[in-house]
Order: structure tokens, then C-alpha cells, then sequence
């Protein structure tokens, strides 16, 4: 008998072109492991992942759903990712009153330099999304 | 600071309001009037541009019904360009929210309004509303009678049965119906000075606040009791997974509620747009690897998707749930979200035109759960 395979999640990373999506890069060119779980998605801004985007891919069966952007103060267009804090608080403050669990959904400021923060942190959603299971909504046909 | 007046009542709650409004019209405090109409049958009422001051003996802002949020039509006469001539519109508390609100989304102006709010004691629905005129006859000032006296009203929306604002907000005047005396008059409450020249140029008595304070903090405590008992319900009935599933599983994805909703301005909805135009084996792949797929499609996305966009402008009218025509209960979702999400930002929708909406600003400083 095989081994049961262990559960691996699917997840969607929104990335901020300058900033995360670049950091990604550099962890890519520095050779830094991460899981391949993460299915990233190049965006000009963390402030233009819109919520249907989160929602579109949590509804349609992703594990997790990660957007990253500039740290606050470093946004390339100068507010977009205090404009996507704000987004992401309504989106998780919705989720968490209507009990569809809020925990798949990550915001992460992370700089063009920190190709180290990137790796951990996909790591950690990782991890953390695999604890959680598979997403409940992936089999449901009735959404 | 405020300023009071009376309204003498001799012919009556809603004749003295009557003659308020034709005053209005014929002293040219403003050229126009927004204000609902009796029908001919008698049997609804429908909001109305009236000019011609003998037109507004069938005007009857007291009717407990609120067909459309009139925001939504003060919107469709000022979007295009202010208005060139006064126009006063009566606005219920949603109404006056929402409007501001649009105003500050850019889809409407206040430029030359006479804003007029009235206290309300809450609406039916529509059917409702005919339903009671037709079978018990039962008249505008039974109802506001009933109301008055503080009886539970079973026919009351629930939206209305949870809402905390019965006083308008920001209001030039408001016809004060609250904690008033009503057999000596109606308290013109003058709250900007737009509306203190109408209390002047009317020539109406000077009259002082009396227990109108008191009761409307009486109102307003009982409203936001109720409003507590209620959520507290609706959290019950709609979360969890299986829970939101079975309470949207009537929707039909018509979009209704959308359309009745007086903050949802897009031109094009995101929802209506080639985005969710798919080929038809995309439905196939969706059904091959869920094993089905409900169709219309998408209905628990778009309602999410709403909520995130609209809720936390929502003023909680109720609306929505009035569209609907399966009866799915998109307002208690609404009011729940709304209340939790609102508070996240210290937000009352319609409170003032100087708050930003809190998706057009930010402050570097805040949310520290969110992302680190």
C-alpha cells in the first residue's frame, strides 16, 4: 500500500510588482527554497487586488489566497497598499461575521530586498493552510 | 445650534404638514418639491417632482412605505448636473444617509437642495402598505398614532424594526413628530441656516425643544436593543458555510437587490459585464471537477462580492430584501456585515459630508492585525 499523500494546498499569492513579486525574484536568484504550493500572480499593486479577485479564487477552490505588497510608506504609487489594508480588513472582517473561515486569507508587506522574508513567509502560509485542510468550498457544487 | 417653530395643526398631522410644503412652493422658498403622492385609487403612494402648490394636497410623507430610497432619484435628477432651480426634497433618516453617501461617491449634488427630513416611525412593504389601506382603511395618522404610542407593530420591515436613526441626519429642517405635543402643532426643527430662513420667511411661531430629546434617546435605545436581539439572531441564522448556502439558495442571481440598492452606482456592474461571459467549457470543466454545478452560477460570489464593495456605505434600508423576489434575507446579511465592518473604521454611513469614506483614505497608523 501506497502512503497516504499528504494534503498539499494550492495558493494563490497576489504580488505587488515591485515589491513582492520582486522579492520572489531575488529568492528565486539567491537559490532560497520555498514550497511550490504557491501559484503567484503578478499585479501592478497590492492596492489594485480588487476582493473578487480573493473571493474568485477561495470560491473556486484555492486553499489560501496571499497577497503581498510594499512595506507601508514604500508603496510605488504611494498609498495602494494602505488602500489594500483597508480592502483586506473589510474582506476578512465579512468572512470571519459570516464563519467562512477568515485564515485563508494573508496580507504580507514585503520589500524588493527581502528575498528571505519571501521564502519564510510562503513557508508559513504554507504550513499554516496545510493545518487548516483542504477548503471546503473546492466541493461544493452548489456555490 | 437649533432653531424651533410650530406648525399649527388644525387640519390635522398631515394638513399641516400640506400646508407647510404648498407654502413653500408659493412663497418660492423653493421652486420644487420631492415628496411621495397619494395615488389616485388612494391606495399607494409614489414619490413625485411637484411644482403646482395645489398639487401637494396629495402629498403624504407619513405614509409608512418607502417604495424607492429616494437618494436613488434625488441622484438620477442632480448626477447629470446640479440642479438650476431650489428644489426641496422629504427625505425619510436612510434616505437623507444614503444621499449623502451618493454625494460623496460623486453621484449626486447638493447644490440648491432644501433638504428636509421627517421624522419616521418605520415603513412596510409595499404590499403590505396597499394591503393595509384597502382592508382596514386604516389611515397615515392611525398609523402614526399607533407608532407614538410605542405598540409593536408586526408590519413594521425589519429593517425598520432595527434602525437607529429615526431622526434625520443633517437635515436644512425637520418635520418633528417625536417627543412633540402633537395636538398643539408639529416641531419645525431648523438645523442649518438655510433652514432657519425658511422658519423666518414662513413667518412661523418660534417654539422651544421640549421633550424631544428624551424621546428620540427613548427611540433610539429601544431601536438599538432590538437591533442587538435581531443580529444576534440573523448570526445564527446565516453563518457558517452551510448556513449562508442554505440562506442564499433561493437566489436566482437577478440581481434585484442590486438595482433597488441606493448605493450600488456602477454604470456597468462588474457582475453584468463580459468578465462572466465564459465559454462553454469552462461550465463543463467547473462540473467535471465538482461532479455538478448549480446553476445560475456565481450567486455566492456576487452577493460576497457586494458585501465587500457596498456594505460599508450601507445605511441599512432594507431595500434589498424588498427586491428580492425569493425573499432571500440579502438585508440581515447586510445589516450584520455592515455593523461589524462599519465599526472597524468608526464609520456611520450618511453621519456627515466631511467624513471620508473609508475606501478613499487611510491612516499610515492602523489595522495592525492586517498584514505584517
Amino acid at each position: 500500500m501506497a502512503e497516504e499523500k499528504e494534503f498539499q494546498p494550492v495558493i494563490v499569492g497576489f504580488f505587488c510588482n515591485w515589491c513582492t513579486a520582486t522579492a520572489a525574484d531575488l529568492a528565486g536568484t539567491l537559490r532560497m527554497q520555498y514550497p511550490a504550493n504557491i501559484r503567484p500572480i503578478r499585479t501592478m499593486c497590492s492596492g489594485s487586488v480588487d476582493p473578487v479577485y480573493v473571493l474568485r479564487a477561495l470560491l473556486g477552490g484555492a486553499d489560501g489566497v496571499i497577497v503581498g505588497g510594499c512595506t507601508p510608506g514604500d508603496c510605488h504609487y504611494v498609498s495602494g497598499n494602505y488602500k489594500a489594508r483597508r480592502r483586506m480588513a473589510i474582506l476578512k472582517t465579512m468572512l470571519k461575521t459570516l464563519g467562512i473561515e477568515d485564515d485563508r486569507v494573508w496580507i504580507r508587506w514585503i520589500s524588493a530586498a527581502e528575498g528571505a522574508k519571501f521564502a519564510r513567509t510562503m513557508r508559513e502560509v504554507t504550513e499554516s493552510i496545510k493545518k487548516l485542510g483542504p477548503n471546503p468550498l473546492r466541493e461544493d457544487w452548489s456555490i | 445650534m437649533e432653531r424651533y417653530a410650530t406648525l399649527p395643526v388644525e387640519n390635522g398631522v398631515l394638513g399641516a404638514i400640506r400646508q407647510f410644503l404648498a407654502g413653500l412652493l408659493e412663497k418660492k422658498l423653493v421652486d420644487a418639491l420631492l415628496v411621495p403622492l397619494e395615488l389616485p385609487t388612494g391606495e399607494n403612494v409614489v414619490p413625485t417632482i411637484v411644482s403646482r402648490p395645489e398639487q401637494v394636497q396629495r402629498a403624504n410623507p407619513l405614509a409608512p412605505v418607502l417604495p424607492v430610497n429616494a437618494a436613488r432619484l434625488v441622484s438620477r435628477v442632480t448626477l447629470v448636473s446640479s440642479s438650476p432651480e431650489r428644489l426641496g426634497v422629504v427625505l425619510r433618516s436612510c434616505e437623507l444617509r444614503a444621499l449623502v453617501e451618493l454625494v460623496k461617491l460623486k453621484q449626486a449634488s447638493l447644490d440648491k437642495l432644501l433638504l428636509i427630513g421627517i421624522d419616521c416611525f418605520g415603513t412596510y412593504s409595499v404590499n403590505d402598505y396597499e394591503k393595509s389601506v384597502k382592508e382596514s382603511a386604516s389611515s397615515t395618522e392611525d398609523f402614526l398614532n399607533r407608532a407614538r404610542e410605542g405598540k409593536e407593530d408586526p408590519l413594521l420591515r425589519k429593517a425598520c424594526q432595527i434602525c437607529e436613526y429615526p431622526v434625520p441626519m443633517g437635515a436644512d429642517l425637520t418635520i418633528g413628530l417625536l417627543g412633540v405635543d402633537l395636538a398643539k402643532g408639529i416641531l419645525l426643527v431648523a438645523g442649518t441656516p438655510e433652514g432657519e430662513k425658511v422658519i423666518e420667511e414662513m413667518g412661523l411661531e418660534e417654539a422651544k425643544a421640549g421633550e424631544r430629546q428624551p424621546a428620540v434617546e427613548k427611540l433610539t435605545a429601544e431601536r438599538a436593543r432590538k437591533r442587538e436581539e435581531v443580529l444576534k439572531q440573523v448570526q445564527e441564522e446565516v453563518k457558517g458555510l452551510d448556513k449562508m448556502m442554505a440562506t442564499l439558495a433561493t437566489c436566482i442571481n437577478c440581481h434585484n437587490c442590486k438595482t433597488a440598492c441606493p448605493l450600488c452606482y456602477c454604470k456597468e456592474c462588474f457582475f453584468d459585464s463580459p468578465v462572466f461571459e465564459f465559454e462553454a467549457e469552462k461550465y463543463l470543466g467547473w462540473a467535471k471537477r465538482k461532479g455538478a454545478l448549480r446553476m445560475p452560477n456565481d450567486t455566492l460570489l456576487f452577493h460576497l462580492t457586494r458585501l465587500n464593495h457596498m456594505v460599508v456605505a450601507c445605511v441599512g434600508c432594507g431595500l434589498c430584501t424588498e427586491a428580492c423576489p425569493n425573499d432571500v434575507p440579502v438585508f440581515d446579511i447586510f445589516r450584520l456585515v455592515g455593523y461589524e465592518v462599519q465599526k472597524v473604521f468608526d464609520y456611520v454611513p450618511g453621519r456627515s459630508l466631511d467624513e471620508e469614506l473609508p475606501l478613499t483614505t487611510f491612516r499610515e497608523e492602523e489595522l495592525p492585525n492586517i498584514g505584517v
